[in-house]
């Protein structure tokens, strides 16, 4: 992965000593609480209902097994012993002390890392596939790309303070999971037909209150411009977008009222003057930021491996984690493993100290020292021999790390809610785990099959509702909790987002909802369809009729 | 004490402020509502400026003056004598057309002065005009920042081509100083810097 020079280095010790000042000045009351809260929020720091929330930056979601560690001390000095994996890849920290953060900064720059632009309304985290570099389907590695965009991102003065927070995503595969469409920019990159390096690039995606898949705005953009073409684009957002209303400051309601042909009209007539400008890439700089991410000495190894074969024949456990957690690897006798952060009844995305040591641990003896975070929040060891698996399970599975639930409904997105956040209309983390709870028995799991259900506190839609097989959204009625359920929302190629079945429902009734979706998806499906597929085929209504059976029934009752 | 920085070749330093900035008086016309709200001017949300208020605006007679974008284009011709003795600048609001400003003099070097006045903090829109200003119109001149000028915007101000910063009235120029100098090395090519990391050190992995 990456590795700082002295250039890196130095601008995030830079960084360090300013934030310090800035909180100095904040303490001393020299910034007011309106004057810090854009200097905290680009340094990701929220003051949220029980205490700040610090938002620690993982560049496309790579670590390091030295940072992971890092990552686990500073959580047991700081905080409470655990962090929570975001969907930004990212990790947070609920109970640093505000006067604490410019120590955890220092801390963070000791290994390469910070908290620069995690939140403010500026260009994020640039996110991207868990599996890159290891996916057999992957026809380009995205990685070097994006760390020439987290440079050239990083501290871009024309961009500091944009109408709302930007968010780019980038991928190399055929198979999206770096959900491209809903991110202000996407960019999917891939070989053109003279085998040169291209991008696909869409705008306008995200979720929130007006969620809105990405259009493309340029079908084939040559990579070196990645950075001059991102720069028209952000300046028409800047320049144009609203600043009047923050939910409609997005760039996806400006391409919307420009309509795509205007937007991309005013995009090109910047383009026109700063194309081949010099933030144009060199093939050198390529190449310079490739090496670092250049393939991992793997050992020449056969396809099959007899002591995995035995285990698996022999393990019904190991081979229920191997169908769900381990995942195919461009290279003979390899695997990617998720390791789940989603035990049943604990809150999703969510590590202790204890377990990050585990994990980093994990890599450092069976994964070449890496893993990476994923926007699922879990964690992966991109790397394992297929002979190591058993050992790495063993290991997961004495630390509660290796439930059998990738994929499946209990391996639920989840923002964290209203017991933590402050923006958040309602808790979400007792609703995951009460459905959690609802389905704990792996048989049925396996056997409803591939699912997402994602869950969002609030219409920010951190918990990525509007594109979860089932999406759950808490809305406030009158000062209390309820939640709002759609069903038919899908990341990936197919994208789509998901349709609100009917009114929403209280927290107690969550549980049953989800069960009698599942129970009319058991009914309808035909062998081999998914959830999403059998939605797909007969629409909201049967599903709706089920789970509003009762609720008529009692109101015609009462009526009566 | 002067609130003022300004930067030459480089070097900041509090200078004398020897430009005043003429304000627009405040609108007579009742702002419109619609259901309760301000009917904004375009998608950006800003109220437009009236030809009330332009011709109400009181420019002194003497001295070097800054005047509004709205008004410097209205009333030109009162202005010229003074233009070509380097007493007139202009300013002009985060929400206004630059090309406006460049259509309104044949060069836009012959005004020694622009200033972009910024109502709050969080308006970025300053950083691409003044990008827009010097990469794009050419102009060689003093730019300033004004409004709501802090010292953690510096950084920004200089790389995006502001040579001048009036920071506000509260506050310390002095101690903002320092800002200015928050990062040694950018990453990417901006107005002071147009080279970007990998093209001013050979970077070696």
């Amino acid at each position: 992965m990456y590795k700082y020079d002295e250039i890196d280095q130095t601008l995030v010790d830079e960084r360090v000593a300013q934030y310090r000042d800035q909180t100095r000045r904040y303490l001393a009351g020299e910034l007011s609480e309106d004057e810090f809260r854009p200097l905290r929020l680009q340094n990701g720091l929220y003051i949220q209902r029980q205490a700040p929330m610090l938002r620690i930056a993982v560049p496309y979601g790579m670590l390091s097994s030295k940072q992971l560690h890092k990552l686990g001390d500073i959580a047991s000095k700081y905080d409470k012993g655990y962090g929570h994996f975001s969907t930004r890849q990212n990790l947070q920290l609920n109970w640093p002390k505000l006067e604490d953060v410019p120590e955890i900064l220092a801390e963070l720059a000791t290994v390469e890392m910070h908290a620069i632009q995690t939140s403010g309304n500026c260009i994020r985290n640039i996110t991207t596939d868990q599996f890159a570099g290891v996916a057999p389907d992957e026809m380009v590695d995205p990685r070097a790309m994006a760390e020439i965009m987290r440079q050239w991102s990083t501290f871009h003065p024309e961009f500091a303070l944009l109408p709302r927070k930007f968010k780019i995503a980038v991928s190399g595969t055929r198979d999206d999971r770096a959900v491209v469409q809903m991110h202000d920019i996407g960019m999917e990159f891939y070989k053109d037909s003279a085998n040169k390096l291209a991008i696909k690039v869409w705008v306008g995606g995200g979720l929130g209150r007006t969620p809105i898949l990405g259009t493309v705005i340029e079908e084939h953009l040559e990579w070196q411009h990645a950075l001059t073409y991102c720069e028209a684009i952000i300046r028409v957002y800047n320049l144009h977008g609203r600043r009047d209303n923050s939910y409609k400051a997005r760039i996806k309601i400006l391409v919307k009222a420009l309509g795509i042909e205007e937007f991309k009209r005013q995009v090109e007539a910047e383009w026109s003057h700063l194309k081949d400008a010099p933030n144009t890439i060199p093939e050198g700089e390529l190449e310079r930021v490739s090496k670092y991410f250049e393939a991992m000495p793997y050992e020449t190894l056969p396809t099959h491996d007899a002591g995995f074969d035995a285990a698996i024949a022999s393990n019904p456990a190991f081979a229920a984690w191997v169908k769900r957690s381990v995942h195919a690897h461009k290279i003979a006798g390899y695997r990617a493993v998720t390791l789940s952060l989603k035990p049943h009844g604990t809150a999703p995305g969510d590590a202790s100290s204890e377990q990050m040591h585990v994990v980093a641990d994990l890599a450092d003896q069976y994964s070449f020292g890496e893993l990476r975070v994923s926007h699922e929040q879990n964690l992966i060891l991109a790397d394992i021999k297929l002979s190591d698996l058993f050992a790495v399970w063993e290991k997961a599975r004495a630390n509660g790390l290796a439930t059998p639930n990738i994929g499946l409904l209990t391996d639920i997105i989840c923002c964290p809610g209203g017991d933590f956040c402050s923006l958040a209309n309602a808790k979400s983390i007792p609703i995951a785990t009460a459905i959690q709870m609802q389905f704990d028995n792996l048989d049925y799991l396996h056997d409803i099959g591939d699912i997402e259900l994602n869950i969002s506190g609030c219409m920010n839609a951190c918990g990525h509702h509007h594109v979860g097989h089932i999406g759950i959204l808490g809305v406030d009625k009158d000062g209390s909790e309820w939640y709002q359920v759609s069903i038919g929302g899908s990341q990936g190629n197919d994208a789509s987002l998901g349709s609100v079945i009917g009114p929403s429902f209280s927290a107690e009734e969550m549980p049953s909802v989800v069960q009698k979706l599942i129970d009319v998806y058991i009914q309808e499906r035909t062998p081999e369809e998914r959830f999403i597929d059998t939605v797909r085929r007969l629409g909201v209504a049967p599903f709706k009729a089920h789970v509003y059976a009762d609720k008529s029934t009692a109101k015609a009752g009462v009526a009566a | 004490m002067s609130n003022l920085i300004t930067l030459n070749n480089g070097v900041a330093s509090i200078s004398e402020n020897e430009w005043t900035v003429v304000k627009l008086p405040a609108s007579q016309v009742e702002e419109r509502k619609q259901a309760g709200k301000v009917v904004l001017f375009r998608l950006t949300g800003e109220k437009t400026v009236s030809a009330e208020q332009i011709a109400n605006t009181e420019i002194p007679s003497t001295g070097k003056v800054i005047v509004p974008l709205s008004v410097f284009i209205a009333r030109k011709a009162e202005l010229q004598d003074r233009m070509t003795s380097n007493e007139i600048g202009v300013w002009v609001d985060t929400h206004e057309i630059l090309e406006d400003l460049v259509a309104s003099v044949s060069d836009l070097n012959s005004l020694p002065i622009i200033a972009v006045h910024v109502e709050r903090f969080a308006d970025g829109r300053i950083f691409s005009l003044g990008t827009l200003l010097r990469s794009r119109y050419g102009f060689k001149n003093e730019l300033r920042a004004i409004g709501d000028v802090l010292r953690d915007q510096l950084y920004f101000f200089k790389r995006s081509g502001f040579t001048s910063y009036l920071i506000r009235a509260d506050r310390s120029a002095t101690e903002a100083l320092a800002s200015l100098n928050d990062f040694t090395n950018p990453y990417q090519g901006a107005v002071d810097e147009p080279r970007p990391v990998f093209k001013r050190y050979n970077r070696i992995a």
